[in-house]
């Protein structure tokens, strides 16, 4: 089930977005697309994705597509395939969620939890940029630690986000049993499309968690879209794995971390970290791989 | 450009027959362009090219048409990210100041 | 041949339900609502119905999946009751605004606190600005044809707006009764399936629910505010249709019982309307010319109808099982406001919070203390009647 980059189609079902420039969200949302095609039913809660595509008269979205309430995306993706169902549709019809991490491991979580636990036939893409961006870049569930938000200024009494660990959905999902997750990367465009193309292959509640930078809010040039992303992986702060038929793999592992500094310091929200903040990084970090690897193998 | 086109001729509904329904709308619809994000654009050396597709796939807004002989951006949707020249490794895009002559 | 059970409103209204052939139905179960969706459980275990039936996480999930339903053109139900109900308030909003005729059932009750499963009608009066259309029944016969009905009334293009229809907690949710089961080719003769272009279609592909600024937004709700003018003559001409088809006929909008020369009047909303009927029997035996005003559309409210009895009576009570605190019981407020210009004097009594019984003996207070506030006597216009002590 490669995909050859060569090979993607011209069509492009999401086209002149009012998204930051650089956005991650819009590229991952591209990039699904690109795999999914035109048979494809989209819905959205209130997020980025939402507010730039889908205000009258603007639709920079080219298939069936629905805003739906911040907590109720995976609800209202379980009852339009209900529907899709009871009313004969083509089973090759995707029925795709795309929302924020907000929208998904916060405010949205109970009603994916229900989703999962019922396995509803639906595709789930969890597109983190680590805060609420839509409303100005408040924390979230998966904050990184010590990131300044504006829920989590940094000051002479604070130096950011205080949860060491982001909450982590792959495994919430991986709990739930259901027959595909994933975690992916707007830098690993290869990798991420072929998870939504494993995705689209097997009938259940398939959820995919992309980790998609924010120029805006993360406080870089916009051009280090990619580049930031990659380098959250090879430094260990992200990861690429999969989670099918009870089994979980990693899809890479460096051999060895970078320094986090490299990551860090491109983004004006890790600004003001020292160099034992670093240390700190690095030690949870290890932390979570050694209690991933231990869990994955 | 085999690109979705700037709907240069949308007119808002001026009565209640043309007012939408409830709260839906068609598909596709875009009645302003996103060229007045940027101050920079992209030019690709054509010649230095190798067609690698890197700068296509990353380019989030999907304004790189591959569909010629050679890569074309659309400079109507074109929001000047630098992603595309920042990827290609060939270095064969540069970012040039908006209304700079060639 | 129709046949005949003996069911609980809910009961009823689920037959309602499974008459109507909706493609999926989404329910999260709250007392006293729960019956009604256990026994949409039962038809669908027994082969009597086929439809999905989603068992969802909230209530909030159960709209949303009704609405995720609806969009892509199914027809689709779901019920809930007081905490339940303002769960899914922000969803109700979402609805109505994307004019999706969803039909639910909503099993009047209580809201907390102090937390009470018995009926009232808080909940529901709590959401009437939501944009939803406001049935109330009075009998569990009266909830299997409205159910019936609500889908065709919500389905007409002039309309395309949600309905709610409203059964009073376990006072008729779960009380039994002699109920009529129409035919299914009977109903299928009367409510059409359901056609629409306002769905996702792979062939004309539509955005749904979007973002409307401050420029457009206007003239949307303008148009919602005018199906409801429509509602106003489906909701009597639906009623008219069905009562052709089996007989039955609820009136429309209201029912007015032998109130055509009564002095004094009482406005009744619910199951209490059956009470006041024996009543008014009674007291009429002993020459008292009393009479109801049976209001079962809330919203569209039947604000023409006031109008023109302004001056018809000399007095009239209004019963709410709600109150809108810092202001009068919320029927009253309508009614009285409906009434601008009146004759007549007017009057509130607020009974059967929190499941309290209604007995008859309470409404022959009501048309005493009417008929003594229309002969000059001086009383407090709003009233919480029977309560333990002064």
């Amino acid at each position: 089930m490669a995909v050859n980059i060569k090979n993607l189609p011209d069509e492009e079902l999401l086209y002149g977005a009012k998204t930051c420039q650089g956005c991650g969200v819009m590229l991952a949302a591209r990039l699904a697309l690109k795999v999914l095609g035109e048979k494809t039913c989209l819905a959205t809660p209130a997020c980025c994705f939402a507010a730039t595509t889908t205000v009258y008269p603007q639709s920079s979205i080219f298939v069936n597509n629905a805003i739906t309430a911040f907590p109720a995306l995976a609800s209202t993706l379980s009852g339009m395939a209900a529907a899709a169902e009871a009313l004969g549709w083509d089973e090759d019809i995707t029925i795709l969620g795309i929302a924020g991490d907000g929208g998904t491991v916060d405010i949205g979580l109970q009603a994916l939890s229900g989703a999962a636990e019922r396995n509803e036939n639906i595709i789930y893409i969890c597109v983190d940029n680590e805060a609420y961006m839509n409303t100005g870049n408040q924390r979230s569930g998966v904050t990184s630690y010590k990131a300044w938000t504006t829920t989590t200024p940094t000051g002479s009494c604070s130096k950011g986000e205080k949860n060491r660990f982001k909450k982590s959905l792959f495994e919430i999902m991986a709990a739930h049993r259901v027959p595909y997750t994933a975690t992916a990367s707007v830098a690993y465009p290869k990798d991420l499309m072929e998870k939504v193309e494993k995705a689209k292959s097997i009938k259940g509640c398939k959820v995919i968690h992309v980790m998609t930078p924010c120029p805006t809010g993360w406080g870089y040039d916009p051009a280090y879209t990619v580049r930031v992303a990659k380098l959250a992986v090879e430094c260990g702060l992200w990861y690429l794995a999969e989670y099918e038929n009870n089994e979980f793999r990693f899809n890479f592992v460096p051999k060895e971390f970078k320094p986090v500094e490299e990551y860090l310091k491109l983004q004006r929200r890790f600004r003001h970290l020292d160099e034992s903040d670093c240390r700190e990084i690095e030690a949870n970090r290890d932390i979570e791989w050694d209690r991933m690897r231990k869990r994955f193998a | 450009m085999n690109k979705p086109k700037w709907n240069k001729d949308y007119k808002a509904p001026s009565s209640w027959d043309e007012m939408f329904f409830g709260s839906s709308n068609g598909v596709g619809i875009l009645p302003t362009p996103n060229s007045g994000f940027r101050t920079l654009h992209p030019e690709i050396d054509s010649k230095a090219c190798i067609k690698c597709m890197m700068c296509w796939v990353f380019c989030p807004e999907g304004c790189i048409d591959k569909s010629g002989s050679y890569l074309e951006i659309d400079m109507d949707y074109c929001k000047g990210c630098g992603i595309c020249a920042a990827e290609c490794p060939k270095k064969c895009i540069i970012m040039v100041k908006d209304g700079d002559a060639e | 041949m129709s046949k005949k059970a003996f069911l609980s409103a809910n009961e009823a209204a689920a037959y309602g339900v499974k008459l109507s052939r909706p493609h999926v139905v989404s329910a999260y179960p709250i007392t006293p609502q729960t019956t009604l969706v256990e026994k949409i459980a039962d038809f669908l275990a027994n082969g009597e119905a086929d439809f999905k039936y989603m068992m969802v996480e909230s209530e909030h999930s159960a709209m949303a999946s009704a609405l995720g339903a609806s969009m892509m053109g199914a027809r689709t139900f779901t019920a809930s009751s007081s905490q339940g109900l303002l769960y899914m308030c922000e969803m109700l909003s979402y609805v109505s605004g994307a004019r999706f005729p969803i039909v639910m059932v909503d099993a009047n009750r209580s809201i907390a606190t102090p937390w009470n499963i018995f009926g009232d009608q808080r909940d529901a009066m709590a959401m009437r600005d939501s944009g939803w259309i406001m049935l109330y029944v009075e009998s569990g016969q009266e909830a299997l044809d409205t159910v019936i009905q609500a889908y065709k009334i919500a389905e007409d293009p002039e309309v395309m707006t949600p309905v709610m229809v409203n059964i009073d907690g376990f006072t008729l949710t779960h009380t039994y009764d002699m109920v009529e089961i129409p035919e299914q080719e009977e109903v299928d003769s009367f409510l059409p399936p359901y056609s629409t272009t306002n769905k996702m279609d792979m062939k004309n592909p539509k955005t749904l629910c979007m973002s409307v600024g401050p420029d457009f937004h206007t003239e949307g709700r303008f148009l919602q505010q005018k199906a409801f003018e429509a509602a106003k003559r489906k909701i009597v001409s639906v009623n008219d249709e069905y009562a052709k088809l089996t007989g039955r006929s609820y009136g429309g909008m209201i029912e007015e019982y032998r109130a055509d020369d009564a002095e004094v009047v009482l406005v009744a909303v619910g199951s209490v309307a059956g009470t006041v009927r024996v009543v008014v029997d009674e007291m009429r035996e002993a020459g008292k010319k009393v009479g109801l005003i049976k209001l079962r559309s809330f919203r569209p409210f039947p604000k023409e109808y006031f109008e023109s009895a302004r001056d018809k009576f000399k007095a009239v009570g209004v019963i709410d099982r709600s109150i809108s605190f810092g202001f009068d019981g919320t029927v009253f407020s309508e009614v009285k406001s409906a009434m601008y210009g009146s004759s007549a004097k007017v009057a509130n009594y607020i009974v059967g919070l929190g499941g309290r019984d209604i007995p008859k003996h309470q409404i022959e207070t009501m048309f005493n203390k009417l008929f003594g506030i229309a002969s000059g006597k001086n009383e407090a216009e709003v009233q919480f009647l029977g309560m333990r002590w002064e």
